[in-house]
């Protein structure tokens, strides 16, 4: 489980075992940190949903998770393999079992949707084209679309049509680790719940580690077990999901209303203010 | 139309004015003004350039093509000899042309593709040593290319008599490279329509192999069958031929080099002076193609565990080809007119031919419509296979 704090961000006690762990992790781009010392632990099996306002460096995280950034300081432990860099020997293993959604789908179209789907599995020769289209189809199936848009090119689908497919890509190899960065980003409330629901119900027959990005404070607390609230690239808050009455119900209930003291004069802060609820 | 009406019950019948009121009939008066105008001035032009050739004596006409050319041209891919008439001197010249442009064409686009995607690279020094091709080649006009590689070629090869022979039968020489070339015989011919049986071929195979995996997994050794069925229908064709063995093997009589197939100096000046300098704008396009392509599908395929190279290859060219298709288009164009440039560096190429045949005729009004719409068509052709080119890879967005 992540281990709350909820006084200072650096503060907190390290774990060191879960099936997930990231310490101390740090990421610069040229000047700009985008990760300052951030640490969390996720259990197998257990879901997080990630919170913040923009540019706080929760898609960076996702990313360095999923292997496309490198740590400039830190470490990230998946299984008990160090893939810290883009470079490690487990991160070839890692590719397969993890899978992960983009915040713009980014579908290649220069493919058709089954193709899309199954792509990894074609280029690694663990399918065939034939058994390829079959297992598309099938998570086509799962993620609500029919048989035949798996003929059609991404360009051709709808936006949240798109976001199935995503997620119907991201869970194809049956990865032991789900990022999602805002599945339901863009689309309508209807839409966002049913994407929600897919995604625990997924979460639940599999035994996935979900780690969603959200903007949706109400999804975070009604449909994830932990929360993590990021701002100017550190953790502000980390715990289970139910704590957040208890100890932080005030500050919380200000930032989903977005109050003065919420989101919008956290933003206004410079980089490295200590805000303390 | 105007809105004349006799209505019954005695309406005022209209005058001039009110037609000139009518704005149809302005819209039309003032149609028929300026057609008339034109038609006069174009009247002006043509009346006073006919007078003035008939004061020259010239007589205007195609008939001329017919007459004997009676000069030489350096190259050919057709029979040529001073005695054949100017058409089939032009068409000499509009082989050469197309000739220098196709492989033009072809070159540019291959090495403007590397050098695209090598100032891409994350290697330092190939980034800048592509940035170094692109930017030096792109700035520098092409005519004064043409002159750079028509002095550099010449001079970088021995004469004749000392030519260098890297392979068996093949010269470099300061007068162009020479090769060996069969003899003539109907079996090449016989080959080649094996060729195109093979390919034919192989299209249909290919189809229906996909079409089998695709329905059932079965993969299909197409590689391996498409080679044979070439390799094997061409040699078939070779022996039914006669398996003839005659080489025209270049040598040295006298003071110059005969047999052979010659690439003169020429040649390779135009066309390497072109490929350098459309590839470095072909490189550009490739280079703006690719980074029009988001990062995040790079992103993407990295998370899915694809290699940049078949990332590169499956995901992000075949998407940057539909933002390159049409300043493509443009370049390959430019490359087709630039190689009217040849003239400068001697190539017989269309201008070439058509300025002496112009020159010994007097007919510049026909030769120079000739050239003219012989480029405007070889334009009009790229355009319209290029355009068809962008519709079939075009995306198609809801």
């Amino acid at each position: 489980m992540t281990t709350p704090s909820a006084t200072s961000p650096n503060d907190r006690n390290i774990a060191t075992s879960g099936f997930i762990t990231v310490q101390s992790l740090t990421k610069k781009f040229g000047t700009n940190t985008a990760l300052d010392n951030v640490s969390l632990t996720l259990d197998k099996g257990e879901t997080m949903a990630i919170i913040g306002p923009s540019a706080a460096g929760k898609s960076v995280l996702l990313k360095c998770l999923a292997g496309l950034y490198g740590a400039d300081g830190g470490k990230i432990i998946l299984g008990g393999d160090d893939v810290s860099q883009t470079n490690a020997p487990a991160r070839f293993d890692w590719a397969e079992r993890i899978g992960m959604l983009f915040q713009q789908n980014a579908l290649f179209d220069s493919m058709k949707v089954w193709e899309n789907i199954c792509f990894r599995q074609i280029e690694r020769g663990t399918l065939t084209r034939k058994a390829a289209k079959e297992h598309a189809i099938d998570l086509l199936g799962h993620v609500g679309l029919s048989e035949d848009s798996a003929f059609l090119t991404p360009s051709d689908l709808s936006g949240g049509m798109q976001k199935r497919v995503g997620i119907a890509r991201a869970i194809s190899t049956d990865p032991e680790i789900l990022l999602l960065d805002n599945p339901t980003a863009g689309l309508d409330p209807v839409l966002s719940n049913h994407i929600e629901i897919m995604i625990s119900k997924i979460a639940t027959q599999r035994g996935t580690t979900v780690i969603t990005i959200t903007n949706d404070m109400h999804i975070a607390r009604t449909r994830y077990a932990n929360l993590v609230m990021m701002y100017a690239g550190k953790i502000y808050w980390a715990g289970p999901t139910s704590d957040i009455d208890n100890a932080h119900n005030e500050h919380l209930t200000q930032m989903l209303n977005g109050s003065a003291q919420g989101p919008i004069s956290m933003r206004m802060g410079k980089r490295g203010d200590q805000i303390v609820a | 139309m105007s809105k004349t009406q006799n209505a019954p019950g005695g309406v005022r019948s209209k005058t001039v004015v009110d037609y000139l009121n009518d704005e149809n009939v302005r819209a039309i008066l003032y149609q028929i003004i300026a057609i008339g105008l034109v038609i006069l001035a174009g009247w002006y032009l043509v009346s006073n350039t006919l007078e003035n050739l008939e004061r020259q004596n010239i007589s205007t006409g195609y008939s001329f093509l017919d007459l004997e050319a009676s000069f030489e041209i350096s190259e050919s891919m057709i029979d040529y000899t001073a005695q054949s008439n100017y058409a089939s001197a032009l068409m000499v010249g509009l082989l050469n042309t197309v000739k220098v442009s196709l492989l033009g064409i072809i070159l540019c686009t291959l090495i403007g593709t590397i050098f695209g995607i090598a100032r891409l690279s994350s290697n330092w020094i190939v980034r800048k040593l592509a940035t170094v091709y692109v930017e030096t080649f792109r700035n520098i006009p092409v005519l004064l290319q043409l002159f750079f590689w028509y002095a550099l070629i010449p001079n970088a090869f021995p004469h004749p008599r000392d030519a260098i022979e890297p392979l068996p039968g093949v010269l470099l020489t300061s007068r162009g490279i020479y090769l060996p070339v069969p003899v003539a015989d109907n079996a090449y011919t016989l080959m080649g329509i094996a060729a195109i049986i093979a390919f034919i071929a192989i299209f249909f195979i290919n189809r229906w192999a996909r079409k089998r995996q695709d329905a059932t997994g079965q993969p299909f050794p197409m590689a391996m069958v498409g080679i044979g069925i070439f390799v094997g229908l061409v040699f078939i064709a070779y022996l039914a031929g006669g398996a003839p063995t005659e080489m025209d093997i270049p040598a040295l009589k006298g003071f110059n080099i005969r047999g052979g197939y010659n690439i003169s100096p020429e040649f390779m000046a135009v066309l390497i002076g072109l490929t350098v300098y459309t590839s470095t704008y072909v490189a550009e396009v490739v280079r703006s193609g690719i980074q029009a392509v988001p990062n995040g599908q790079w992103e993407a395929a990295d998370s899915l565990g694809i290699k940049r190279s078949v990332a590169l290859r499956k995901v992000i060219l075949p998407q940057s080809m539909r933002v390159a298709i049409p300043p493509l288009t443009n370049q390959y164009l430019n490359l087709t007119k630039n190689s009217s440039l040849a003239v400068a560096v001697g190539y017989p190429d269309l201008v070439s031919v058509s300025n002496t045949t112009m020159n010994q005729t007097g007919q510049a009004i026909e030769a120079i419509s000739i050239f003219m719409s012989i480029y405007l068509g070889l334009s009009l052709l790229t355009s319209l296979f290029m355009n068809w080119f962008n519709k079939k890879m075009a995306l198609v967005e809801r």
